[in-house]
């Protein structure tokens, strides 16, 4: 057998912290698996044909963020973000390709609230349209990176060794790209401007990062006392990753995540300036912001209300991380 | 403890194997450099085919690369096309970017820390709401709009420092730079150290410890900071790397001739010396930092080992 | 002195970096009072004079070469320089006669063969020279710069000394501007220094300008210092220039509102619109001999079947340049009514208005015409540039907005960005590009022959669209025969006409230079290639 990497030496599993670890009030997963089970008849969570323990940890977390008030808030932002997304026409009927230069950087004027940009477009209705690409970058960015990330670093961090060398080399490769060279080599070849392209670029990009994040997690979550005692007990593997480290090791995930949604939308930015990213007619934040950024000292306007809406898109997202984050987290209860 | 320090240090091996191809292969892609050496003319085809020859660009892509390689092992690293040595580039671009590192890594560990235990410890009062609000505004505002405003009010407006930095680029003139090279990562090490510490301060041995009656600097600087800094570690671990050589607009609104802006010139120009010879350095930054983490968590968490 | 700068900031950083308030450490104090500060940027390519083909190592050039002929850095004009006089009878066969009195700033004399080894050196594909074509006139150019193969010939058979201070040279066809060519740096003579110990020449090369190189720190800065012993009468009217390489255009033009720096040559778009408030009459809105240019992909049936002139005549009538310069550059560009530059002034050839109706702004006119054409190939166009330098981005979408409004159409235009330089490059030369596709042209010597032959003569250097149009290059021959400047010029002012029907590149507008200076310096002018006439400034 290879030698492990950072990996417990097994006489660290003695039969003490294991007695510990299921005494009431400690090593929490276990406790609350066992603890609440009545809820699961209320669960509106579709819990599959796991076990009844498994439901009860998600319905329980369920149950306390509908009572969140950070949640339903942020929850609300965010449906309401998608709303936009899929229709904006709902809430601007304009064109946002209709541009009458002769108004270059105008202010606010009665029927364009928020003025106009350097091609002199309306930024009110550009900021509305360009929701769609940008939270289809920002979401489906993340969601790729961080699922990519947390499974290959979880598993890396779990079962260390070779496993562990392969996976962690192979991501410092990846760090190593540049992102403007990784943009040139990998999108310009793509003339479409829709967005998955560049969502996938910024996937194979950022899922180092996470991975990183998620190994350290794990490896540290990995020594605690009930994850010995459910190895110990003889738990397999796959019921220690998911019952007992996941939810001990997601909240630096879930953070790193729910800011790197924001810089993924602003790195669309960056690629748009470059002349590799989202092209138009597409319409997005990010093209709209790197416009704006060079005019900052002209029209600040320009880069207002682009940057305030990506503003509140991340601070949903942050809000709705911290809470279910805490909803998972049994040490709150 | 030192059999495994050699092994990572082994692994380095393939990995400078595998990113020096990678990038190398990445430039190739990016198509012939040549014809944009001639500026609105067209490249006239004699000229051209001899410049060409000399840089190794009519051989297939493998042959390219043991060329490349080759020259490497003799500490040659290739010119640039304005007929620089690699090497002398890169000897003068990263001391003044570690410089640069140095005081964003500095800035965001220190403040960024700070700025975490306290919002941790105050969870949902007004101190963590006007931390997580400066969080947003860094994460949405752009550091190209950042360094203009900052360099422009501090430097023209104020005068209180040079707006550009000089060419040998002393710690002094790089603190502006520094700061605003590090507020993307100043937002996660704050939120990090933010979670990780609200986490941990509901942990039993915290309990155990506050009703021992620890005097509370020792609490928080001893047990509860030293359990929560694994994650906060770790991502500063992968920022050192991206801060070095993703400091591309950074270095280039405070004109500093740092490894992210000769990286950029590199790519734009399409010359695989200087972008290989970069990020192959790069790359070995990367691996050093992260075996260092990994040597951190053991010492951050006892528990952890290394056969 | 650089000792000291350092010591200097050591002191300031130990006292001021934990306070972060490093006032008076900052600003330089500490520069020579006699030296004018200028932006630049490193040159792309070694300083050769054959083989420096961009602005920045021109700059340098300018400073510390003089060839045979110099252009009035007002006027344009080509003066004599070097040359006392350059004889010809046939317009082919010319004799070159030097002053007598000229030597290098390392007192070497410079005699007849200081140009004729630098020339063949030049041409001699073996050096790899990125100018050589400029010697492609020059009878025997195919022998030492056969397109394929070795070089059959060492020197050029066109050229040959007589004696100290005369030479002829012999062309391989008849072209009576041609001595006015003379002026560009690529003619530039050599003194032996340069052949002897080439890489100590790079270090730090030696010229006969009215500037010599005091040091040179690659990718950071160089000094110029004047040359006392100048014999020309352009002297320094200052001790010398300090050019600092800059990594962006608006970093220096923020150091020079900051007092570090004296002279911008290169205003950033961003910075138009409060220049003249930040700088009042320091700053300098001239024309230079740059055009820019939507250039056809005429080797695409598509573009090129008969009938689409009418299309590409629409286009052009489709685009309000007027509007564009004007809220996009800030009067920094011109709106173009033909295919050359006004800062070619009369004596080289211009004479606006030549593109007509057809570089003049008319919605129904351009939607008629482009109806009447047969519609735009496949109902929409594409317009293609690098945008990796000179924010290029930002008139693409101009121009593509006015023609969408024009034809009352959302998306019949689109851009296509490219990311380098060279991928936008090797797609023209590649003929991948199936839109116009940007074409900017930046004048070697103020002739009208400059701005049309390379472009649209048939297989021309750089006539990337593969335009061809027998009549055109008809005339530009003619012109090229003829005995006088200005019957050559109403040639080529007629073979203008033809592009104007044709309209194988849509003209956009006249790029103009820009520049900046401090409070400290005067008498700053920008000559027609837009570089600063760093002789002139004046300190105080």
């Amino acid at each position: 057998m290879p030698e492990p990497e950072p990996y417990p030496e097994p006489r660290a599993v003695d039969p003490q912290p294991a007695m510990d670890a299921i005494t009431p009030g400690d090593g929490g997963a276990m406790t609350l698996a066992t603890g609440d089970a009545r809820s699961l008849g209320e669960g509106p969570l579709p819990g599959g044909p796991g076990s009844a323990k498994s439901r009860s940890l998600w319905s329980d977390a369920w149950h306390d963020l509908r009572r969140n008030p950070v949640f339903l808030i942020s929850a609300l932002v965010i449906v309401f973000l998608v709303l936009i997304a899929i229709r904006p026409g709902l809430i601007a009927s304009g064109n946002p390709l209709q541009c009458d230069l002769a108004k270059a950087q105008e202010g606010s004027q009665p029927g364009h609230p928020f003025g106009f940009d350097t091609q002199g477009c309306d930024v009110y209705t550009r900021t509305v349209h360009g929701a769609r690409a940008s939270i289809a970058v920002g979401i489906c960015a993340t969601a790729g990176a961080t699922l990519l990330g947390s499974v290959l670093g979880g598993l890396a961090g779990f079962f260390g060794g070779w496993w562990d060398a392969l996976l962690s080399r192979i991501a410092d490769i990846f760090f190593g790209i540049p992102i403007i060279l990784g943009g040139l080599v990998f999108l310009s070849v793509v003339t479409s401007g829709s967005v998955w392209p560049v969502v996938g670029f910024i996937v194979l990009l950022g899922w180092p990062q996470i991975s990183r994040i998620a190994r350290g997690s794990v490896v540290t979550a990995k020594q605690n006392d009930y994850v010995q005692a459910a190895r110990a007990l003889g738990a397999g593997n796959r019921r220690m990753l998911l019952r007992h480290i996941a939810p001990n090791a997601v909240a630096p995930v879930i953070v790193v995540a729910t800011i790197a949604l924001g810089t993924y939308i602003a790195l669309e930015a960056t690629l748009s300036f470059v002349g590799v990213g989202l092209k138009p007619p597409t319409v997005s934040w990010g093209i709209d912001i790197s416009n704006a950024s060079v005019q900052i000292r002209n029209a600040p306007h320009m880069l207002l209300w682009p940057a305030g809406a990506l503003s509140i898109t991340v601070l949903a997202f942050i809000m709705l991380g911290d809470a279910v984050r805490d909803a998972l987290d049994p040490k709150l209860r | 403890m030192g059999r495994y320090v050699i092994r990572r240090l082994l692994q380095m091996i393939p990995v400078f194997i595998g990113s020096t191809f990678l990038i190398f292969f990445m430039v190739y892609a990016l198509g012939d450099p040549v014809a944009a050496l001639f500026g609105d003319k067209a490249p006239d085809p004699a000229t051209a085919a001899r410049i060409r020859k000399d840089l190794y660009l009519d051989e297939p892509l493998w042959k390219q690369y043991l060329h490349y390689m080759g020259q490497i092992l003799t500490g040659d690293f290739g010119t640039a096309f304005n007929g620089q040595k690699v090497t002398e580039l890169m000897a003068s671009a990263f001391p003044v970017t570690l410089r640069l590192t140095i005081v964003a890594l500095l800035f965001e560990i220190v403040v960024g820390i700070v700025l975490g235990v306290l919002s941790g410890l105050r969870r949902g009062r007004s101190l963590d709401t006007s931390v997580l609000l400066i969080t947003l505004i860094v994460v949405s505002i752009p550091t190209f709009v950042s360094g203009y405003v900052l360099q422009f009010l501090i430097g023209v407006k104020w005068g209180v420092v040079t707006p550009a930095v000089s060419p040998y680029a002393p710690f002094g003139e790089l603190i502006l730079p520094g700061v605003v090279l590090a507020l993307t990562s100043l937002a996660y090490v704050t939120r990090l150290t933010r979670t990780t510490i609200a986490e941990n301060s509901r942990a039993d041995y915290i309990r155990t410890a506050v009703a021992k009656g620890l005097p509370r600097h020792r609490l928080v600087t001893r047990h509860l900071l030293r359990n929560s800094l694994i994650p906060v570690v770790t991502f500063i671990g992968t920022d050192v790397g991206a801060l070095m050589g993703g400091a591309i607009v950074t270095e280039r609104i405070f004109n500093i001739h740092g490894v992210g802006y000769q990286l950029y010139q590199g790519i734009l120009r399409q010359n695989s010396p200087t972008v290989v010879g970069f990020v192959t350095i790069l790359v070995i930054v990367f691996l050093l930092a992260n075996l260092l983490v990994d040597l951190l968590y053991a010492v951050l968490d006892p528990r952890i080992r290394y056969a | 002195m650089r000792g000291a700068v350092r010591a200097r900031w050591a002191a300031c950083v130990l006292s001021g970096a934990l306070a972060a308030t490093a006032a008076g450490c900052g600003s330089g104090g500490h520069d020579e009072p006699g030296l004018v500060r200028a932006s630049w940027s490193d040159p792309q390519n070694q300083l050769e004079p054959a083989n420096t083909n961009e602005v920045q190592g021109g700059k340098v050039l300018y400073m510390i070469f003089r060839g045979l002929k110099r252009y009035d850095p007002r006027t344009g004009a080509a003066e004599n320089m070097l040359a006392e006089k350059i004889d010809t009878t046939d317009q082919q066969n010319f004799t070159i006669t030097l002053k007598d009195g000229w030597t290098f700033s390392n007192g070497e004399k410079i005699t007849s063969r200081s140009f004729v080894d630098a020339w063949n050196y030049a041409a001699l594909a073996d050096n790899k020279q990125k100018n050589a074509s400029f010697f492609e006139y020059l009878d025997g150019y195919d022998k030492v710069h056969p397109d394929s193969g070795e070089p059959t010939a060492r020197t050029l058979s066109g050229l040959a000394v007589k004696d100290d201070r005369t030479f002829t040279a012999r062309l391989r066809t008849k072209f009576s501007t041609w001595p006015d060519t003379l002026g560009y740096t690529a003619y530039s003579p050599l003194p032996r220094a340069f052949f002897d110990d080439h890489a100590a020449w790079l270090k730090k090369p030696v010229g006969n300008g009215p500037y010599g190189i005091d040091s040179y720190h690659r990718g950071s800065a160089m000094r110029l210092r004047r040359w006392d012993g100048y014999p020309g009468e352009d002297k320094a009217r200052n001790d010398g220039v300090e050019l600092r390489v800059y990594t962006d255009n608006n970093t220096a033009y923020t150091d020079l509102q900051a007092g570090n720096l004296d002279l911008v040559d290169d205003i950033p778009s961003a910075q138009l619109k409060n220049v003249r408030k930040d700088l009042g009459d320091r700053y300098i809105n001239q024309p230079a001999g740059i055009i820019q240019t939507l250039a056809f992909p005429m080797y695409d049936e598509r573009w090129s079947a008969s009938g689409m002139e009418k299309v590409r005549r629409g286009l052009s009538m489709a685009i309000n340049r007027d509007q564009i310069t004007d809220q996009i550059y800030r009067k920094t560009r011109t709106p173009a009514t033909d295919w050359t530059s006004p800062a070619l002034g009369d004596q080289g050839g211009y004479k606006g208005g030549l593109c007509g109706g057809a570089c003049r702004y008319d919605v129904a006119g351009a939607k008629s015409l482009i109806e009447e054409g047969g519609g735009l190939p496949g109902g929409r166009v594409t317009l293609t540039s690098n945008v990796d330098t000179g924010s290029h981005r930002v008139w693409m979408d101009a121009v593509c907005n006015s023609i969408n409004n024009a034809l009352g159409k959302d998306r019949a235009c689109t851009v296509n960005p490219i990311g380098t330089f060279a991928d936008f490059r090797n797609q023209q030369t590649e003929q991948r590009l199936t839109g116009p596709f940007r074409s900017g042209w930046q004048m070697d010597y103020p002739l009208i022959q400059n701005f049309l032959q390379p472009l649209y003569y048939t297989d021309a250097s750089s006539n990337y669209g593969k335009f061809s149009d027998p009549q055109f290059d008809k005339l530009v021959d003619e012109a090229n025969a003829e005995s006088s400047q200005d019957k050559a010029n109403a040639k080529f002012q007629e073979a203008e006409r033809i592009l104007a029907q044709q309209m194988p590149a849509i003209p956009l507008w006249y790029q103009n230079g820009s520049a900046g200076y401090s409070s400290r310096i005067s008498d700053v002018t920008l000559n027609p290639f837009s570089v600063p006439v760093y002789e002139q400034i004046k300190i105080g």
